[in-house]
């Protein structure tokens, strides 16, 4: 009975639900970010085993935002949940320089995928807060951003643990979706 | 909400399993939308469930599939959908791929979720964790054990239970916790889960949380003895545990425990004192099972009976069945304790649940003694007619058992017997009473002639080919003995005229034994007879005639005997294995007959010995039916006459033997060493008439040592032995076993003798290379000394059986006695089943069956290798402060024996 009517409510409002997938290398700040955007503060967090989801509302549209672990042992698993993605967020530890080119395979990899080909892509480039980060113009470079030219993206600077950027990169994706619709 | 309240989508009493590969698709189909509709993936979980919980399963790739779109619902919050989710996934977890998938969302569930999932969250990651993944939920699990719900608790405890075999080292880590748990008070959940009527009452789940801590506390602690021991010692004493289950569980392992050490049985009685008198039927039960098994706690048996008594009229069946089944426990080694019970008993006998009836009354029989026997069975005999064949035959048997054991109450049991064969009753029935009277006239001589008259009234009307000619084979054997023999022979002439051709032929058999009596009279009536039988219409009739009356006619009349009535059997087993040699052999062998003389005979008597021992052992394993002995193929007697006649061949080889004549005696097998030494030594006695041969089994267990001239020095104690030869081992390899012999010229009388032993050799170091000792390597010689070897009286003695022990004894002559204390032995019941051992005697009136602690009477009757007769009366005496006291006395026709009996036979 709720269902039905909060159904009619956002059928009336216009309240949109939109299904995210969160992916990146393991350590990331995937989960901080997710749990930023829920509860508005920073918690502890251990590795995720698995994923997270959670439902955040923001600018009358509901973000279904599916947290999945970077690990190695769950990259391979991230395909489950590719069906009906309207958007990806790709999450990029800018700090990382190691490994930025591995995060560029992953990122390559899965926009092959049929699944995802309408899907919007939104990347982050985290923790911009410490020292020897690259900027969001040098992860653009490293992830070969440019040649993707079959979808929209965006390159989003920011800092999970201070909030910074995470709410311009949703603005860019409500403003894809309305576009859209 | 819970998920029960959609029961009315599913008819699930139906019993029709939805179609599998529609809720495969359904399943896929609805979890994988956006948005997710909680209630319809709530119906197709549920459907789900069913096909899993009935059996079904899915391959490893469908169910990879089914589990991860059922990982997408953890994005609808609706609580009883997660139920049924974790529900799912516990399900799904043993055949699908990956599930570490929704280990971090279960954990969050687990820690901060609602209380309604919490615990099945808990449940559920048990099955998703690995070794890798388990370090992660340590804190977890320590908050879960303990929380202060007691729903969330037993979830943990039980979780941890699960990953012992994965990671037991991760669980030790909250030992503190589970044992802090044990003791701790907690809430049971009270939200409307909890009243749902699938949770039962509120007293019996509370509390239901210390089972699961002592279940998983036994787990971890098993390896350490002492900190078992201190929290078993403790839980019993204090009185912590309330719930019923832990407290079986407790009761179990007290158990254990008492079974490896029975000296801590004082430690534990007042807790059994208390247990006998929980409220909770089931705790009374167990600790009653546990008194019964652990002989240490025997001093509780009448408590532990009367409660039995007091369960027997319970309302539950289970309580009455489990109540009947212990007391026929008790009853197989003490049944006199449990007279008490046999009005309760009585009153179970038409009991409508047939099993708790059946141990009623193999119960009741078992507990017949002198006084009440003949009572139990006429109360028997009142109920037989309203129950079916099958258990009559159960009945019956047990009658059996029992008029072996009270051969002087015989005339109520066969008339109960004879009243059994008048009624109507199908062949198996039949069959048993028949058996069941043909052992009553083989084990009780006096009553032969009544049990013979019963059964020839019976072959007058007897529709069954089989029992008639059992029957008459039986009267053959039986009536010449009697004192009307004419009487049986006018009954087996009846059959002559009135059968078919097969009792016709048994029934010339049987008549033609009655020549044997040597009466002129009976023997022209009964040439007569046969005579007439020639003119029969069947050949094989006709033929066993026509033998008989040549026998009959024939001079030499005791040839004639050894035809009709041999007086004893070949040992079958190994008849059948000489003539399988025999077929089995080259062309060659057919050349010569077949040669039967080296087979061993029965007498009649020996047979019987061994028959009366294995039927009263048989009768009373096939009632204890948790007996956990596998029941052996062979039968004793078969194994005996096996060895011995593996052991004549054996000597047979050794040419110096071959004028010591027939082997009259082979001990059984005595260890001389340790089971883990080097050298392990057995020795096996073999009597000849003149002379005594001692046979030492040498097994060499070294790797790299190989022996030459193997040889064992015996030095008998007693100069009237003297050595005649020794047959060495000319050489033992590694790893091998070997017989030397020594062989010595034994004094005419039977008298005992001590022989030391020392082990003589060459040993030569062996190359591990070849396995062969090193060319040209003189070895060394060494000595090894074993144990001695004793000469005892049962090495003379055969088992033979006693019908009527009394008169046996009372009519041997030389009487005597000698008295021994053992102060180290532990009960009667050892000292006896050694004394039965060692005498090499056969038991009779049952004596081998020890009543009571205190004291018993031991019966033995045996023949000497040169037949005299011996008989033993042994009486013990127990007490704890001076161990068993025991009088030998000893009647033998042979003087010397019988004091070499009395004065020996405990060393």
């Amino acid at each position: 009975m709720g269902n039905f009517f909060s159904k009619i409510f956002n059928d009336l409002l216009g309240a949109k639900e939109v299904r995210i997938l969160m992916v990146g290398l393991d350590n990331a700040g995937k989960s901080t970010i997710l749990y930023k955007l829920k509860l508005g503060e920073v918690v502890a967090t251990i590795p995720t085993l698995g994923f997270n989801v959670e439902t955040v509302e923001y600018k009358n549209i509901s973000f279904t935002v599916w947290d999945i672990g970077g690990q190695d042992r769950i990259r391979p698993l991230w395909r489950h949940y590719f069906l009906n993605t309207q958007a990806v967020i790709f999450v990029i530890d800018s700090n990382d320089r190691n490994r930025i080119s591995e995060a560029r395979e992953e990122l390559q990899r899965m926009l092959n995928e049929d699944e995802l080909r309408d899907a919007l892509l939104l990347v982050f480039a985290n923790k911009q807060d410490l020292p020897h980060s690259l900027n969001a113009a040098e992860v653009t470079e490293k992830l070969g951003l440019h040649s993707v030219k079959n979808r929209p993206w965006y390159m989003q600077a920011a800092c999970a643990t201070t909030g910074d950027g995470l709410y311009e990169g949703l603005d860019w994706l409500v403003n894809q979706l309305k576009h859209s619709s | 909400m819970s998920t029960l309240s959609y029961k009315k989508f599913e008819d699930s009493d139906s019993g029709v399993l939805p179609d599998k590969m529609t809720v495969f698709q359904d399943c896929l189909q609805a979890f994988n939308a956006s948005p997710v509709q909680a209630k319809r993936c709530r119906m197709l979980l549920a459907r789900l469930l069913r096909l899993l919980y009935s059996g079904d399963s899915f391959p490893s790739t469908e169910s990879t599939t089914l589990f991860f779109s059922i990982s997408k619902l953890f994005q609808h919050k609706d609580v009883s959908l997660r139920q049924m989710v974790y529900l799912t996934i516990k399900e799904l977890s043993k055949t699908s791929e990956d599930v570490l998938m929704v280990t971090s969302s279960i954990m969050k569930d687990a820690q901060n979720g609602d209380i309604t999932y919490k615990p099945n969250a808990i449940r559920t990651l048990a099955r998703v964790l690995d070794a890798s993944t388990v370090n992660a939920t340590e804190r977890l699990f320590k908050n879960s054990v303990v929380d202060k719900n007691q729903s969330i608790s037993s979830a943990a405890l039980i979780s941890s239970y699960h990953m012992l075999p994965v990671a037991k080292d991760v669980v030790k880590r909250w030992t503190n916790e589970t044992q802090g748990t044990i003791s701790a008070s907690k809430v049971f959940l009270t939200s409307p889960v909890a009243n749902h009527e699938q949770y039962g009452s509120q007293n019996l789940s509370s509390f239901i949380y210390q089972y699961h801590a002592l279940g998983l506390l036994y787990h971890l602690r098993n390896h350490d003895k002492m900190a078992l021991m201190k929290m078993i010692q403790s839980l019993s004493s204090n009185n912590v545990l309330k719930h019923p289950a832990a407290l079986v569980q407790l009761t179990h392992y007290i158990a254990k425990v008492l079974e490896t050490d029975s000296s801590l049985a004082g430690n534990f009685e007042s807790y059994f004192e208390i247990a006998l008198q929980n409220r909770s039927d089931m705790v009374a039960l167990e600790a009653v099972k546990t008194i019964v098994t652990i002989p240490a706690l025997s001093g509780l048996i009448v408590k532990a009976i009367y409660v039995l008594d007091t369960f027997l009229s319970a309302p539950r069946t289970v309580v009455r069945f489990a109540a009947v089944r212990l007391l026929n426990k008790i009853s197989l080694t003490n049944p006199e304790n449990i007279v008490v019970c046999n009005g309760s008993l009585e009153g179970l006998i038409n009991d409508s649940n047939r099993a708790i009836s059946t141990y009623a009354i193999t119960t009741l029989l078992k507990t017949g003694n002198n006084d009440n026997v003949d009572r139990l069975i006429k109360t028997i005999a009142g109920f037989m007619d309203d129950i079916s064949d099958e258990f009559k035959i159960v009945v019956i048997d047990s009658i059996r058992s029992l008029s072996l054991k009270f051969p002087e109450k015989h005339k109520s049991m066969l008339s109960f017997l004879n009243d059994r064969l008048r009624e109507e009753g199908g062949f198996n029935l039949k069959n048993s009473i028949i058996e069941a009277i043909f052992d009553v006239i083989k084990f009780v001589p006096e009553s032969r002639e009544s049990c013979l008259e019963k059964l020839c009234e019976f072959i007058e009307d007897c529709e069954f080919t089989e029992l008639a000619v059992r029957i008459l084979h039986l009267l053959g054997n039986e009536g010449p003995k009697t004192s009307k023999p004419t009487l049986y022979i006018r009954h087996i002439y009846n059959r002559v005229v009135l059968e078919n051709s097969i009792v016709r032929s048994s029934a010339v058999i049987a008549l033609s034994k009655f020549a044997l009596i040597g009466d002129a009279s009976i023997n022209k009536s009964i040439s007569i007879l046969l005579t007439r039988c020639l003119n029969d219409v069947d050949d094989e009739v006709r033929d066993r005639a026509a033998l008989a009356l040549k026998l009959l006619s024939t001079e030499k009349f005791d040839e004639a005997r050894a035809f009709i009535d041999p007086g004893f059997s070949y040992s079958l087993p190994i008849l059948e294995q000489k003539l399988a040699q025999y077929v089995n052999g080259d062309e060659e062998s057919f050349n010569v007959p077949f040669d039967g003389s080296n087979i061993p005979k029965i007498s009649e008597d020996e047979a019987r010995a061994y028959e009366y021992k294995e039927k009263l052992n048989s009768i009373e394993e096939s009632i204890q039916k948790e007996s956990k002995q596998p029941k052996e193929e062979v039968s004793e007697f078969a194994k005996h006459n096996l060895l011995q006649q593996q052991y004549a061949q054996e000597l047979s080889s050794i040419p110096e033997l071959a004028a010591y004549g027939d082997l009259l005696r082979s001990s059984h097998v005595v260890d001389l060493t340790e089971k883990e030494t080097e050298f392990v030594v057995t020795c096996v006695k073999h009597i000849f008439a003149g002379h005594i041969v001692l046979q030492f089994n040498v097994e060499n267990t070294l790797t790299d040592l190989q022996l030459d001239n193997v040889t064992m020095v015996s030095e008998p104690d007693f100069e009237e032995f003297v050595e005649d030869f020794v047959a060495p081992i000319e050489s033992l390899k590694p790893q091998t076993t070997g017989s030397t012999y020594v062989s010595f010229t034994r004094s005419e009388t039977l008298e005992g003798c001590l022989f030391t032993n020392n082990l003589t050799y060459i040993a030569k170091e062996v190359d591990p290379a070849t396995g062969e000792a090193a060319e040209g390597d003189e070895g060394f010689e060494d000595e090894y000394r074993v144990e001695s070897v004793d000469i005892v009286p049962g090495d003379f003695i055969v088992p033979s059986f006693a019908g009527n022990f009394t008169s046996v004894w009372d009519s041997l002559p030389n009487p005597c006695s000698s008295v021994f204390n053992l102060s180290d032995a532990k009960g009667i019941a050892d000292v006896v089943a050694k004394l039965i051992k060692d005498s090499s005697m056969s038991p009779c009136d049952s004596s081998e069956l020890v009543g009571s602690h205190a004291s018993h009477t031991l019966k033995l009757f045996g023949k000497s290798i040169n037949n005299e007769n011996i008989a033993a009366v042994i009486r013990f005496v127990y007490k704890e402060s001076v161990g068993v006291m025991v009088k030998v006395e000893a009647k033998s026709v042979n003087a010397e024996l019988g004091t070499f009996f009395a004065n020996e036979i405990i060393v």
